[in-house]
């Protein structure tokens, strides 16, 4: 039997500053999150800079707090792993440099983890991974399908060519008046409306996997300027239902017709958008009807979390991937497969 | 007692080792180079040099701003973790303050001075035999602060790398009262910081966070908005 491997995860790419300890890559043995999203709030979106202070203000009590609820003392560790991005630069540069900070003071292995790689490993905390598989990666900022033929080898074979799916929904739900985030508000009336405005659906070429969702949110914004001048009264739940089925549509076409082609054993969605009710639902039957096991991590695993950076930081550290103490944080990181 | 000063509160990188009153090693470097990319490989490096381990360090001095905002958070999240990893004491000193430093033993007023654009600069006034502030660390209109620095008196030694930006107009308002001093003694050095630290009480380190000296720019124009709403 081998040893248990204890990883340290340690997330702050965007506005949660996140320490998680994390056995064997699947287990998690604490997960704490520190939200700033009432400090951001009150501007409409996440600033950076006021993110990068919050970050600041809470890093070392995450990182003991999830010390502390694991009952673990550093040098029971193996390594460390951190996102190295993508994400805001101040706000990684936080987490990179605590994090050598922290391998520094306890000689331990250090590791720069990918935020989307961390998305997808979200799952392995929930059950074993098996190959090849499709991650549908939907969140704020991506829109990916990405294929894994084994651990650490990525394809991306589909990405938006402008903006990420929950970009557009921020955007749909600030036209509507919704409160930041918009994501959840537009979700909610989607499902309580009982009619829907029909929007395009943007499939792009024949064949291909990308998406594109600028497009639909510009079809949102004209038809309710259209509305507007012509004096009419739009329900908005109309509007976030029309756009949520065109969103659903697609995304969901995508992923059923790659996971055939690839022949895919397994489906998992990832990222904030993931917790969509409506793509949820969507995603669930369209799987289920093709007979491929499809899997959505719980809530908490879907937001940006460390644990999920410690889960894909193990397998990177049982492959032997070390970080130096010159790790960066890369706003613009590529996905890129751990050799 | 070994000290491991940071200071990264603007382009130069400063950092040193101190047992006790003894300086053990020093560097400064003024490059423009992104401090994330090399503070930590450089303290690596000197405490290698040095045959000091990370659990033989007692204390961790740390430049706590005002600055760049991304340098001074660079030094502050390195300092603060290693005094909270390793369980030793945290001291922060102002940036301002270890520059002052350069010019100690002066007759007068010593003026660090950090540009921040538009006019304006990180400044304060420390007196030249004793270190304390005269007049506190700000950011500020520089052209008013050097008016308010002339209404006191006393000659002005001005110390940053930022001078060779101000130097005109530093003349021009101060006249003879400006002294200037020497490039070698324009750059931070951590051994100043240390000796600092020495003299000030620990900080709570999980609290400790730089001081910025400014709110952020979303802030301000949210803080004017809300000024401009009837209540």
């Amino acid at each position: 039997m081998t040893e248990d491997i204890y990883v340290l995860g340690i997330e702050t790419s965007c506005d949660e500053t996140a320490a998680s300890v994390v056995k064997n890559g699947k287990e998690i043995i604490s997960n704490v999150v520190a939200s700033q999203i009432e400090s951001h709030k009150r501007f409409g979106g996440v600033v950076p800079e006021i993110a990068s202070r919050h970050h600041v203000e809470q890093i070392t009590l995450v990182i003991e707090e999830a010390l502390t609820q694991a009952g673990m003392a550093p040098n029971e560790l193996d390594a460390v792993a951190v996102t190295e991005g993508p994400g805001l630069v101040g706000a990684l540069l936080v987490g990179v440099n605590a994090a050598k900070a922290f391998a520094f003071a306890h000689q331990l292995p250090l590791v720069g983890v990918h935020h989307i790689a961390g998305h997808i490993y979200a799952n392995r905390l929930e059950q074993e991974m098996e190959f090849p598989l499709l991650a549908l990666v939907i969140s704020g900022g991506h829109t990916e399908l990405v294929l894994m033929k084994e651990h650490g080898d990525f394809d991306v074979i589909g990405e938006t060519r402008d903006d990420a799916a929950g970009e557009a929904y921020d955007k749909v739900a600030r036209t509507l008046n919704l409160p930041y985030p918009g994501g959840p508000h537009i979700d909610r009336l989607a499902h309580e409306s009982d009619g829907a405005i029909e929007f395009p659906r943007v499939w792009l070429e024949e064949g291909s996997y990308d998406f594109s969702f600028s497009g639909l949110k510009s079809s949102v914004l004209n038809y309710l300027h259209n509305a507007a001048q012509r004096g009419e009264e739009i329900p908005p739940e109309h509007i976030a239902a029309g756009f949520q089925n065109s969103v659903v549509e697609v995304v969901t076409a995508k992923a059923v017709r790659a996971a055939a082609q690839y022949k895919v054993r397994q489906v998992i969605a990832a990222g904030g958008v993931a917790a969509n009710k409506g793509l949820r639902t969507s995603l669930t039957a369209a799987f289920d009807e093709k007979g491929i096991p499809f899997y959505i991590p719980p809530l908490a695993l879907c937001t940006d979390n460390a644990a999920m950076i410690a889960a894909a930081g193990t397998v990177m550290f049982e492959k032997g991937i070390r970080g130096t103490m010159a790790m960066n944080g890369r706003p613009g990181m590529e996905l890129a497969s751990w050799t | 007692m070994i000290y491991l000063g940071i200071d990264t509160s603007n382009y130069p990188l400063a950092i040193a080792l101190m047992e006790d009153q003894t300086v053990l090693i020093e560097e400064t470097t003024n490059l423009k180079i992104n401090h994330s990319l090399t503070a930590m490989p450089a303290i690596e490096e000197m405490m290698k040099k040095a045959k000091v381990a990370p659990a033989d360090l007692t204390h961790i001095a740390v430049a706590e701003g005002p600055g760049s905002y991304t340098g001074i958070r660079i030094g502050l999240t390195i300092a603060k973790t290693l005094a909270w990893s390793l369980k030793i004491p945290l001291h922060m000193v102002s940036s301002l303050k270890v520059l002052a430093a350069n010019g100690q033993s002066f007759d007068g007023l010593v003026c660090p001075v950090m540009d921040a654009r538009r006019g304006t600069a990180f400044t304060a006034l420390y007196d030249g035999k004793t270190l304390e502030p005269v007049v506190g660390d700000q950011h500020s209109d520089f052209r008013e602060f050097l008016n308010k620095a002339k209404t006191i008196g006393k000659p002005v030694l001005f110390t940053g790398a930022d001078l060779v930006i101000h130097e005109g107009l530093i003349r021009e308002v101060l006249g003879g009262m400006a002294h200037f001093s020497a490039p070698q003694n324009r750059l931070p050095r951590a051994s100043n910081l240390i000796v600092l630290a020495q003299q000030s009480d620990a900080q709570d380190v999980h609290h400790a966070v730089p001081e910025y000296q400014r709110i952020t720019e979303a802030e301000a124009n949210y803080n004017k908005q809300q000024e401009g709403q009837p209540s």
